[in-house]
């Protein structure tokens, strides 16, 4: 302590410091100066972002909206999107959701691998994927939709991954399972009447994910010759471009009330229980979402 | 400048109190401390007011800081302490009053530019610095050169006693630790004032009293003029000069600790600083006077003069002694060291805490009937709830 | 201080029921035991090996092997390392690399400009643009292809007002269709992405640094130079290489906008694979997708790295 009457003698250090003055007047408005920079930025996000799809919208005009729905072959793709994204909702929560309560309960040492695994879809490139797949797939699968609804599991695997596994570590798994245990429930009621309401914003996350990717994905499904929606709209591009580009920015549009219908649904529910919100995009140190497929 | 509002009439007892105390407050801190307190620096908040829409954070708080003094500013949470303090600071600014250092206006100075050290409730240290560098920050603004701040850092280091730790990285340190290393860079640049947030919150309890105590005693030999906001009564009352007692934005009372805890000057602050009975008396006919558990005292003035009343008692100051046929019965006894706590049941669902010696608590098993009898001095009343 | 405390107990308080009445069931040896409890993860991990690392695994040894008979070769990877693919290779480093950079910038400058926004109409700001970024990052492909092809083709919407004003596009040589022209289309995805993985790491700046920075004298760009900046530079360049792969690995929009004809790597897999060269080529396809994967994997080890140090910081 023999410092502190040291330091408290010496004013040596205040020589050198150049004691800044007050200075009245020359108050910076900082709000106001941000407040400028921030304008200049979204204004040139928003005409980035909103002009090419305002001139696709004129350019599409009212008849390409009008027909669109009556043109052949938009049921048909559709439908054949809408029935590989409920194929491949099935397949990514009966296999994700059981597996990570799994890990997360019994081999939680299991979770670093889990993790690392499923940034892989990540880093290969569903090109690549597409090539190797291409290779080894049985001959009646090929060309099927069956095929691409198998192989979106694998694409859809790390934010079904993610969501899950956000959801349960908000809810503190193990002290839940204990104390239902403790209580006298089994594995089956523990799961169905404990854990799984507490998922249902990952759940969420994860069914909006899903729909997206199935409704955006081309690579893989025009490379395997089956004829979903993104890959109608690029065939028909070629008969009429005002009809395509009409149903491509439908199929924006759906996208967007959907994912706003279910983050609202899920943010009113997870108010209600008092969950996590609904993270659409949820990114953490291992992984993450990419851009277009 | 904002406009002046005109204030509003509120308790006599809050700033008159602060302005004649001042000069008192600065003769202790010179006598106690051997500090020269007339290079030191005052700090006054005259007014001020804060208001966020339909809120008044600060409701024309006016208060003296003398030069070397450490008043606490002790409150519950939304009381506008740390509003007041953020303001002193320069994060935030007043919708209307004035804060003088020295006597000049600093409203319009940036914060960048007061000359404050502050200490934030936690994690504000540079996480890409190590200690030694987080402590010279301050000094490298102020661009001293690299060697001068590096001794300069290395002796702060040693006065908060981390000299060890001085290559350490932030999440290498543990919560007292970086608080320590906190301090120090705050008093690096040898401010005219030291500002503290609930410094102590976020820290377990035995560190809490080790820091307490260093930030103190470091506080006095330097002699500079400290603001500290806190929550805990027990760290304002153990280490400020004075305590300010806010609610919603005012000053309720200014005093030494001991004044505070003897003569509070409102039912609030009574039951805010300590523990405090509510015992249910009646009114004498002018209000002047109130019959408690049988004994009739007299009242502190600035309550209700007429209905249904209770009188604010400490425990301490209660009487409880073994009688067969006395007016409660002993329900609960704790054991807190020095003193013993008894917990009696009244008649009407009343329970009443007593202080008293453990060595004469023998006698007091839960089940004993009792008699429970109030001091003679006066008493604060506050209106019985409904 | 000790506390002890005497309370007057009700009587006759119970355990609860079936405690101490529960059998343990008889333990099997460990190993089994880890054995049995892996089988848990069994169908999913199933799956991916079906899915994911047999395609994997066919990608990586087909790179070696001769399209037509199988044998054991190196002249896929010959091929894809010259003329034609080495310049598909450049093209795509390339591209990634403006892809990358120009849309981290800006999505920086984007999430700080609604991170900082305050009140209501801040966060309502925020709200926006989140769930536009989540749409956004995964539009691309086919409809990004069009949107833009109706703005700024040459007979775009967008072209002709830029015209109106004196600016001509394409009498400078812009096209939609080089490098410059596809990384704009990128930006579409890249920028939302960048916003939606730079904001976890802006949230983690607290704003006690940028106020204790200031109470020592700091101002903005003191407390950039010397904190704010470095305590996201790990973040901001991890993030960076993510956006790098994602630019690398795209195929949909640079394959809509061009019909095939860019030279991108991912573009020339494509064509080996639609039959468009002559079926013993196919395997060369095998050896740039290696390529990729290899930049990829390297690509993501920075990224991993960098997020765990920004993560020691930023905790």
């Amino acid at each position: 302590m023999a410092a502190i009457g040291e330091y408290a003698k010496q004013g040596w250090i205040r020589r050198a410091i150049s004691a800044p003055p007050g200075n009245p007047g020359a108050r910076v408005s900082r709000s106001g100066r941000f407040a400028a920079w921030r304008w200049v930025i979204m204004i040139i996000a928003g005409a980035y972002f909103l002009l090419p799809l305002y001139s696709a919208l004129r350019f599409a005009g009212v008849s390409g909206f009008g027909s669109v729905f009556t043109t052949p072959g938009f049921g048909a793709a559709l439908w054949t999107s809408i029935q590989i994204s409920a194929m491949t909702w099935v397949i990514t929560m009966a296999l994700m959701v059981p597996t990570t309560i799994y890990v997360h309960l019994r081999l939680p040492r299991l979770r670093v691998l889990l993790e690392s695994i499923t940034i892989l879809p990540i880093v290969i490139p569903p090109i690549v994927l597409t090539l190797g797949v291409l290779q080894v797939a049985p001959l009646d699968l090929k060309a099927t939709m069956w095929l691409l609804g198998i192989e979106y599991v694998i694409l859809a695997m790390p934010f079904a991954y993610r969501a899950i596994d956000a959801g349960l570590r908000s809810i503190d798994l193990k002290t839940l399972t204990e104390a239902a245990g403790n209580l006298g429930a089994g594995w089956f009621t523990t799961i169905w009447r404990v854990i799984l309401p507490n998922l249902g914003t990952s759940v969420l996350s994860a069914t909006v994910l899903i729909v997206a990717l199935c409704l955006g994905e081309f690579t893989m499904a025009s490379l395997n010759l089956v004829q979903t929606f993104p890959v109608w709209i690029v065939l028909f591009d070629q008969e009429n471009a005002q009809i395509s580009t009409s149903a491509s920015i439908l199929a924006l549009v759906v996208t967007w009330l959907f994912l706003m219908l279910i983050v609202t649904i899920g943010t009113r529910r997870a108010r209600r229980t008092g969950a996590g919100e609904v993270t659409l995009f949820t990114v953490s140190a291992n992984t993450t979402t990419i851009g277009e497929s | 400048m904002a406009t002046n509002e005109a204030a509003p009439a509120r308790p006599a007892a809050a700033t008159d109190v602060a302005a004649t105390d001042v000069a008192a407050a600065a003769a202790v801190v010179a006598a106690t401390t051997g500090a020269d307190t007339r290079s030191g620096t005052s700090v006054s908040l005259r007014e001020l007011t804060r208001v966020f829409g339909a809120t008044r954070a600060l409701d024309g708080m006016s208060l003296d800081i003398a030069p070397g003094e450490l008043v606490a500013l002790l409150g519950p949470s939304g009381c506008g302490k740390t509003t007041a303090l953020r303001i002193v600071a320069g994060f935030e600014t007043a919708t209307s009053g004035e804060v003088l250092v020295d006597g000049n206006d600093v409203q319009g100075v940036p914060a960048a530019r007061r000359d404050m050290g502050m200490v934030f409730q936690s994690y504000s240290l540079f996480p890409n610095m190590s200690a030694l560098d987080n402590v010279a920050f301050g000094l490298r603004m102020r661009k001293v050169g690299a060697s001068a701040r590096r001794n300069k850092a290395g002796e702060l280091l040693e006065m908060v006693g981390l000299s060890a730790q001085a290559a350490q990285f932030p999440h290498q340190l543990s919560g007292g630790q970086q608080q320590r290393v906190a301090l120090a860079r705050a008093l690096a640049i040898e401010p005219q004032v030291l500002l503290l947030d609930e410094p102590l919150s976020a820290l377990d309890a035995k560190v809490r009293l080790q820091l307490r105590e260093q930030i103190r005693t470091l506080q006095q030999r330097l002699g500079t003029t400290t603001l500290f906001v806190t929550h805990d009564q027990e760290e304002a009352l153990s280490m400020a000069d004075r305590v300010g007692v806010m609610r919603a934005g005012r000053l309720e009372q200014v005093a030494a600790p001991d004044e505070l805890y003897d003569n509070p000057a409102t039912a609030f602050v009574a039951e805010f600083v300590g523990t405090m009975n509510r015992i249910p008396g009646t009114l004498g006919s002018d209000g002047s006077s109130v019959t408690v558990l049988g004994t009739t005292v007299p009242v502190q003035p600035g309550g209700p003069s007429s209905g249904a009343v209770n009188a604010l008692i400490r425990p301490e100051n209660l009487t409880i002694t073994p009688a067969e046929n006395g007016n409660g019965i002993v329900f609960l006894r704790t054991f807190l060291g020095a003193v013993s706590r008894i917990t009696v049941l009244l008649s009407g669902d009343l329970q009443v805490l007593v202080d008293i010696p453990s060595t004469t608590a023998a006698a007091m098993v839960p089940g004993a009937s009792v008699a429970v009898g109030i001091p003679s001095s006066a008493v604060h009343v506050v209106p019985a709830a409904g | 201080m000790a506390e002890t405390t005497e309370l007057v107990t009700a009587p006759g308080s119970q355990a609860g029921p079936g405690a101490g009445r529960v059998t343990r069931p008889a333990r099997l040896p460990k190993p089994l035991q880890t054995v049995v409890s892996l089988l848990g993860v069994l169908p999913f991990t199933a799956y991916i090996a079906i899915g994911l690392f047999i395609p994997l695994i066919a990608v990586l040894v087909g790179a070696f092997q001769n399209s037509a008979t199988g044998a054991w070769t190196l002249s896929n990877i010959d091929a894809a390392v010259h003329g034609a693919y080495l310049h598909g290779f450049e093209e795509s480093l390339e591209l990634s690399v403006i892809a990358s950079v120009i849309p981290g910038i800006f999505g920086l400058l984007i999430a700080y400009a609604i991170f900082t926004a305050k009140g209501t109409g801040g966060k309502a700001l925020r709200q926006v643009v989140i769930t536009a970024s989540g749409v956004f990052a995964n539009f691309g492909g086919v409809p990004l292809a069009f949107l833009f092809i109706s703005g700024l083709s040459s007979t775009g919407l967008l072209t002709g007002w830029l015209n109106d004003i004196g600016v001509n596009l394409y009498a400078h040589g812009f096209t939609l269709y080089d490098l410059f022209g596809i990384s704009l289309v990128y930006m579409y995805f890249q920028i939302p992405l960048m916003v939606l993985i730079i904001l976890p790491a802006l949230e983690g700046l607290r704003p006690s640094w940028r106020e204790a920075s200031e109470n020592l004298g700091a101002r903005s760009w003191g407390y950039w130079r010397f904190i704010g900046g470095p305590v996201l530079l790990p973040s901001f360049v991890s993030c960076l290489m993510l956006l790098f792969g994602s630019a690398l690995s795209a195929y949909a929009t640079a394959e809509a906008l061009s019909g095939g004809t860019i030279p991108l790597t991912s573009i020339q897999i494509g064509t080996l694979i639609n039959g468009n060269v002559i079926a013993t080529g196919v395997n060369v396809g095998k050896a740039l997708g290696l390529g990729m994967v290899l930049i990829i994997v390297v690509v993501m080890t920075f990224y991993v790295l960098l997020q765990r140090r920004a993560a020691k910081w930023l905790q």
